[in-house]
């Protein structure tokens, strides 16, 4: 009997695959970029966020191609599909899903490795930097396109010296579509 | 003078603000309405007719909002009707884009053609950084695509 694939590894398997150093050297250099162009710390942290939402808008629809998931309203299958699906397609590492909240808004996404922080560490002067704040952003922009409004904040950063890096997921709420044209035209 | 044998009618892509992103045709012979008519007046039908297919539902758990409004993540109620001259098939994705095809109504399903379109369109217009999203866009590397798997499917 053929071994049991876990949900994420047929759309692993489908997406092209670049070389993970690169990736990893590409966004290092982003980041020091963006520390040189803004020399502020909570500055770098916002712009980073502004692009991850840039990208999570687009990829949103990339992820829901090659997935085939058709069905979206849940908060729960939603942060699920993200972990194991949307993770390992697109960063080549599976998260976790945690830490529900009582009324299914918030959770937590763990994540074990995490690509973007390879061969990294942060100097004394750059402590208050999420390094991978454009994860946060990615997923706050996909979600904003299936009518999902959320928070996405990073409660533990490995580069800060934790063991994990664990974001934050907060529901505010779902926007249902608005019929945009006016009755009377 | 050659005749033109193509099933494919003509393609609409709306996002979920009613924008028509993009209007590519094959064969049309007869148009009654300028194009900005037409496209508000397909929107509205199928706004209307997906709600309408998720109301009459005879499984439907009643739990649905049964007002106007529906977030697009609930997923297709209907996929396609058919008449004597035509058959429109929509895929609409849990991010609010529907693509609309019209042919020739002898085709069978097109739910997987319209999955294969839908990647076209990652490919070649979300993927493009030059892009607008929400904007209607034209793009040649996206027509010419569309063109050569609509071929094959006739």
């Amino acid at each position: 009997m053929a071994p049991t694939m876990r949900p994420g590894d047929a759309a692993f398997a489908a997406v092209e695959h670049v070389n993970a150093e690169l990736f990893t050297l590409t966004y290092g250099a982003i980041v020091r970029q963006l520390l040189t162009d803004f020399e502020e710390i909570e500055e770098v942290n916002k712009q980073l966020d502004t692009m991850g939402y840039n990208i999570g808008i687009r990829l949103i629809d990339d992820f829901l191609a090659k997935s085939n998931v058709t069905r979206c309203t849940e908060f729960r299958e939603t942060a699920d599909a993200i972990a194991k699906v949307g993770f390992k397609m697109f960063l080549g590492a599976t998260a976790t899903v945690s830490n529900w909240n009582s009324d299914s808004t918030e959770c937590s996404l763990i994540l074990e490795e995490n690509p973007l922080v390879d061969f990294v560490e942060l100097p004394e002067t750059c402590q208050g930097l999420h390094y991978c704040n454009i994860l946060c952003g990615v997923i706050r922009g996909a979600l904003e396109m299936i009518s999902m409004r959320t928070e996405v904040k990073w409660i533990r950063d490995m580069l800060h010296g934790d063991d994990a890096f664990e974001m934050r997921l907060k529901l505010l709420d779902q926007v249902p579509e608005e019929y945009p044209y006016k009755d009377d035209e | 003078m050659a005749t033109v044998r193509t099933r494919m009618r003509c393609l609409y892509v709306f996002n979920r603000n009613g924008i028509c992103l993009h209007y590519h045709v094959w064969l049309r012979p007869l148009i009654t309405l300028s194009a900005q008519q037409d496209q508000k007046l397909l929107f509205g039908l199928l706004y209307s007719l997906k709600s309408f297919a998720a109301k009459v539902d005879p499984l439907s758990t009643g739990k649905e909002n049964l007002s106007f409004q529906q977030p697009p993540g609930q997923g297709c109620s209907f996929h396609s009707f058919r008449t004597n001259t035509y058959k429109l098939s929509l895929l609409e994705t849990p991010s609010g884009i529907k693509f609309i095809l019209v042919t020739d109504p002898r085709m069978g399903d097109l739910r997987d053609a319209m999955k294969y379109i839908y990647n076209i369109y990652v490919e070649y217009v979300v993927k493009n950084p030059l892009y607008e999203p929400g904007q209607p866009f034209r793009c040649e590397l996206f027509n010419s695509t569309l063109d050569q798997y609509v071929k094959t499917l006739e």
